[in-house]
């Protein structure tokens, strides 16, 4: 009884601010049979909540329903909590796929849930558009000419960064890394542009994750070492102990620098400029890089509940939107019968939307978009809650990701 | 019965002669059993069976969780361990190595119990919430460990597992054969711990949990009575864990994290502490409350905390506690 | 002096000292829990969890209320302290007769729906809490610098467990305490109300993770999720010290703090672990813990 669709498809007309924002459907226009069905599946109840669940969700919304209003083309939206369990998110896309007619998965932050219903997806023939997933291995040695990762990766962060301050003369440099794979990876890829940069790694602590409260020991070794900048390899609640301890120990009044590897918009927020001014990071998206994104925060902000416009809204929203285009453009009855086809037209066709302007998708599946530096902004300089960081550098689309040889994926011919 | 000390209060004690029939069940329970196989075979007919699948993996590793606190009276809260290490070392010897499916499951249950082996001999050493408190920090140790081993692949974990073909000859792609796997699985598992439980062995475990000088002045010797369970739930654990990874074809650190000891003693609590049939009944509750709980968002662990406080204080027998002690039958 | 086992002094000297706040903040942890075990014989899972609200009380005393540190102080681990005395006479009290696992699934639960409820409120990403003006800065000790911050913490974790120490030694209030765990209906016989003494001891414990959790709110990230890996540590710690006497969870707590501190030099990736594997250790060779009584 668990799996009738009357528990994952909500008759809902468009949820009300407050209601079951997750059950919403955008319906526009006579659509012609079915609806196009969207599964937008994240993290309603752990770590990722912030950043992604409901924001992700009023990203492919929005989307849906511009492209209902524009083309009338039925779409309808529903959403799932995998509760950062894979083998919950491998149920619920399962029956999303067999049972309640869904034609596309989108979001999915947690690589582990991603990779597992990136294979779903592939098996079923449908279509994946990670817009949440961060994992180099989503378009790596575990790609899916079925999959398509819209808004970041970590190679893209550690590249942005990397690159970018040893340029403006930053060049020494020391991490201080979550000792797992992800943490180890993080370094390694932002050593190695460091480096080629022309800049020196000095030295790296390893923390054990997720153990670890107390920094103060790894950044004194940090410290200890001398380097211009301090690489935080880390993300989360992690990143945001090591800032304030750096503050604390007084680090950032010896003129050194922080570059934070995984750190988005929330994170800034949920420091607080005091606390979080002058540190660096690379994102794909900013509410106020330009017109055409102010424009989009503007028309998104209604479904947010005063959550800022951050990269995951924005990745969801382009992600989804181009995935409509492709399956108009394909017919939604050719569409829904293959979701290969419909990402082999998402990858033919070039991409453009207000949140990150024009762009292409790479054969691997990767959307190749610029690495933004940006820098948080003192107290003094913010002229509102959401005006917090501003732009430093910017990294290329075609150089911010990873080279098509270098990620191993199976099906690409190189 | 109201107001005794032991965990185990809504099961009703059965050291004293009971009328047995095959295999050590009684009348109420070769019914109960009947109706249980009748599920497994006409369940995936109407429900669906990777979802039925999932359910037997967890209903098999609250059964393995029983065999310690429902006999023993031992309450294990680091269960996760053995459960996720089955799982991991079946994904890693069925994809990196090319086990066939039986071989994986083997190897991570026996991995699981030799990681029992070593918790065990450490966590016995102390009864009650000692016992909880050790077996939770040793977990959380495997845990860290898993975390950073290689194998594991850290946060993306073991994808793409291959479900392979059963003694090399039967394949196991299609949902519906592994189903019956899965579920042969399962029952053999169930059969067998029933048989423990009811073996002379199994009544000094009971005579352990009632009163443990009073074993082992009769000449018992007790630590090696527990840590022999302790060994064969950990294993049967690591069965399932395995089990649930070739399913789903994933191995991650879900399965090992301290949360999901929380959830299977939540499952045998729900279903009833000491009893047969009750950890199925619990998994079973708690696997479809997740399902439905996919869109109740953030409010799923206070459910679960709900439905903790609301067992303790009110439900302690459990479902199938209370249906039992309804029936006037011990189920 | 300037090399230990090759690593430069300054350095092993920062590190004992930042070895000993951890302790500190261990030491807190398994005080709370040491006395709530004592007298109610409950393992309280939900002590991280209570860790938890102490640090958001703080931050709501200050966004909401304008209350800055030092009144948050005092008046979060009271606040905690209360909804820890409804905890008590709504669910604990009910459970005293049962098997002592039933408090320990009991409060387990409590810790789930507490983290579950502050994560729907607040979120997960963690709120600000600024250092207070008075204590921000740092001392140069010559060997390193030490935050002010730091220093606070660890004399208030000093005076905390002291104060502790004498009243429940030294004082009448503390006679009874004992004479209740010893033989509650004894003492219950001579006229003092042992359940209302019993509430208010929980309420005690649940204050002192509440202190725990404002002094640590200003360094450590506050967010729903801050007291569940601490709590697990301060269990080994618990087992490590047995819960027999309160002198002793202290003791273990400030010096498994300093073994942390000196693992995260010498070796930091086995630092997470090397607490439970002095658990494992002490398990074998004494069963009842460093202190316990058997």
């Amino acid at each position: 009884m668990a799996i009738r669709r009357r528990a994952l498809l909500g008759t809902a007309a468009l949820a009300a601010p407050g209601g079951l924002p997750w059950r919403a459907r955008a319906q526009g226009g006579q659509g012609q049979g079915a609806p196009i069905r969207i599964g937008v599946l994240t993290d309603m109840s752990g770590p990722y909540r912030d950043l992604t669940g409901p924001s992700s969700l009023a990203g492919a919304r929005q989307a849906a329903e511009e492209f209902s209003a524009a083309t009338g083309l039925a779409v309808e939206v529903i959403a799932g909590d995998h509760q950062n369990k894979p083998d919950v998110g491998v149920n619920i896309a399962r029956q999303w796929f067999d049972r309640d007619g869904v034609d596309m998965i989108a979001d999915l932050p947690n690589s582990a849930v991603a990779l597992a219903v990136s294979q779903v997806a592939r098996e079923k023939n449908k279509v994946v558009v990670g817009s949440g997933v961060g994992s180099t291995a989503f378009t790596g040695a575990q790609c899916s000419p079925n999959s398509v990762q819209f808004t970041y990766d970590t190679y893209m962060l550690a590249k942005g960064t990397g690159d970018a301050l040893v340029k403006q003369g930053s060049d020494t440099w020391f991490f201080v890394t979550a000792d797992y794979a992800f943490g180890h990876a993080l370094q390694a890829d932002t050593a190695r542009f460091v480096e080629a940069a022309g800049g020196k790694v000095l030295g790296a602590a390893r923390y054990p994750f997720p153990a670890t409260t107390d920094f103060s020991s790894f950044l004194l070794q940090a410290q200890a070492a001398r380097p211009k900048v301090i690489g935080f390899a880390n993300a989360g609640a992690d990143l945001v102990n090591c800032i304030k301890q750096a503050r604390e120990f007084g680090l950032a009044r010896q003129g050194l620098k922080f570059a934070c590897l995984l750190m988005t918009v929330v994170d800034t927020l949920s420091l607080g400029l005091p606390e979080a001014q002058g540190l660096l990071m690379t994102e794909s998206f900013y509410w106020d890089l330009n017109p055409r994104t102010r424009a989009f925060a503007d028309r998104v902000k209604g479904k947010l509940q005063g959550r800022i416009v951050n990269a995951s809204c924005a990745g969801n929203y382009g992600g989804t939107l181009h995935y409509l285009k492709a399956v108009q453009s394909l017919g939604p009855g050719p569409a829904r019968a293959s979701g290969l086809a419909v990402v082999e037209r998402m990858k033919a066709m070039p991409c453009d939307d207000d949140a990150f302007g024009p762009g292409r998708i790479r054969e691997d599946g990767r959307k190749l978009t610029p690495g933004y530096l940006f820098q948080v902004k003192a107290p003094g300089e913010s002229t509102g809650p959401f005006d917090v960081h501003k732009l430093i550098a910017t990294t290329p689309a075609e150089s911010a990701a990873r080279p098509l040889a270098e990620g191993g994926c199976p099906f690409v011919k190189t | 019965m109201a107001d005794t000390t032991s965990i185990t209060a809504g099961a009703i004690p059965d050291v004293a002669q009971e009328a047995h029939g095959a295999w050590g069940f009684s009348r109420a329970q070769l019914a109960g059993l009947v109706i249980l196989i009748t599920i497994l075979v006409v369940g995936p007919f109407v429900l669906y069976p990777v979802f039925l699948m999932k359910l037997l993996c967890f209903a098999l590793f609250a059964c393995a969780f029983n065999l310690l606190i429902g006999y023993v009276g031992l309450l294990s809260f680091g269960h996760a361990a053995y459960f996720g290490m089955g799982g991991y070392l079946a994904g890693y010897t069925a994809k990196s190595l090319g086990f066939t499916p039986e071989l994986a499951i083997i190897t991570g249950g026996v991995t699981a119990g030799l990681l029992g082996v070593v918790a065990g001999w450490i966590a016995i050493r102390r009864q009650g919430i000692y016992f909880a408190m050790i077996t939770l920090a040793l977990a959380q140790m495997v845990y860290f460990f898993c975390v950073q081993a290689p194998f594991t692949g850290g946060e993306d974990g073991i994808q793409a597992i291959p479900r392979g073909s059963l003694l090399g000859v039967v394949p196991l792609d299609r949902d519906m054969s592994m189903y019956w796997v899965v579920a042969g699985i399962f029952l053999a598992c169930f059969l067998l711990i029933h048989r423990i439980i009811h073996s002379p062995y199994g009544m000094v475990l009971k005579s352990i949990r009632e009163n443990e000088p009073r074993a082992t002045s009769l000449g018992y010797r007790t630590d090696d009575y527990k840590l022999m369970a302790f060994i064969l739930s950990a294993t049967l654990a690591g069965v399932a864990g395995a089990t649930k990874s070739l399913v789903f074809g994933i191995a991650t650190l879900t399965d090992v994290h301290w949360s999901m000891s929380g959830e299977v003693v939540l499952m045998t609590l729900v279903g009833g502490l000491g009893t047969v049939f009750g950890p199925v009944v619990g998994a079973a509750v708690i696997v479809t409350m997740q399902n439905y709980l996919a869109e109740m968002g953030a409010w799923v662990t206070v459910i679960q905390g709900v439905i903790f406080v609301a067992c303790v204080l009110a439900f302690r027998r459990g479902l199938i506690g209370e249906l039992g002690a309804l029936l006037k039958v011990k189920l | 002096m300037d090399d230990i086992f090759g690593i430069p002094a300054p350095l092993l000297f920062g590190q004992l000292l930042l070895g000993l706040i951890n302790g500190a903040f261990y030491a807190m942890l398994s005080l709370g829990l040491a006395v709530i075990f004592g007298l109610l014989n409950i393992v309280n899972m939900a002590h991280g969890a209570q860790f938890m609200m102490g640090a958001f009380a703080a931050w709501m005393l200050l966004a909401w209320g304008g209350i800055g540190y030092w009144w948050a102080l005092i008046l979060a681990p009271i606040i905690v302290g209360i909804t820890g005395v409804i905890m008590e006479k709504l669910f604990i009290s009910k459970l005293y007769k049962l098997d002592h696992l039933y408090g320990l699934l009991l409060t387990f639960g409590l810790a789930l729906i507490i983290e579950g409820v502050f994560r729907n409120e607040f979120g997960s990403s963690g709120l600000p809490y600024r250092i207070p003006p008075e204590l921000s800065g740092a001392w140069d000790l010559g060997f390193m610098f030490m935050p002010v911050y730091r220093g606070w913490v660890v004399i208030a974790a000093l005076i905390l467990c002291l104060a502790t120490w004498l009243m429940i030694e030294k004082t009448r209030l503390g006679a009874y305490l004992r004479a209740a765990t010893e033989n509650a209906a004894l003492v219950q016989a001579f006229g003092v109300n042992v359940p209302r003494m019993i509430t208010l001891t929980y309420g005690f414990g649940v204050a002192l993770a509440a202190v725990g959790g404002v002094l640590a709110a200003p360094i450590y990230s506050v967010n729903p999720q801050m007291g569940s890996n601490l709590i697990i540590v301060v269990f080994a710690v618990v087992v490590i010290g047995g819960m027999g006497s309160i002198l002793g969870s202290v003791l273990t707590g400030f010096a498994l703090g300093i073994v942390e501190g000196l693992t995260k030099v010498f070796w930091p990736e086995a630092s997470a672990t090397v607490i439970f594997v002095i658990m494992a250790i002490v398990l074998l060779a004494r069963p009842a813990g460093l202190f316990g009584r058997a």
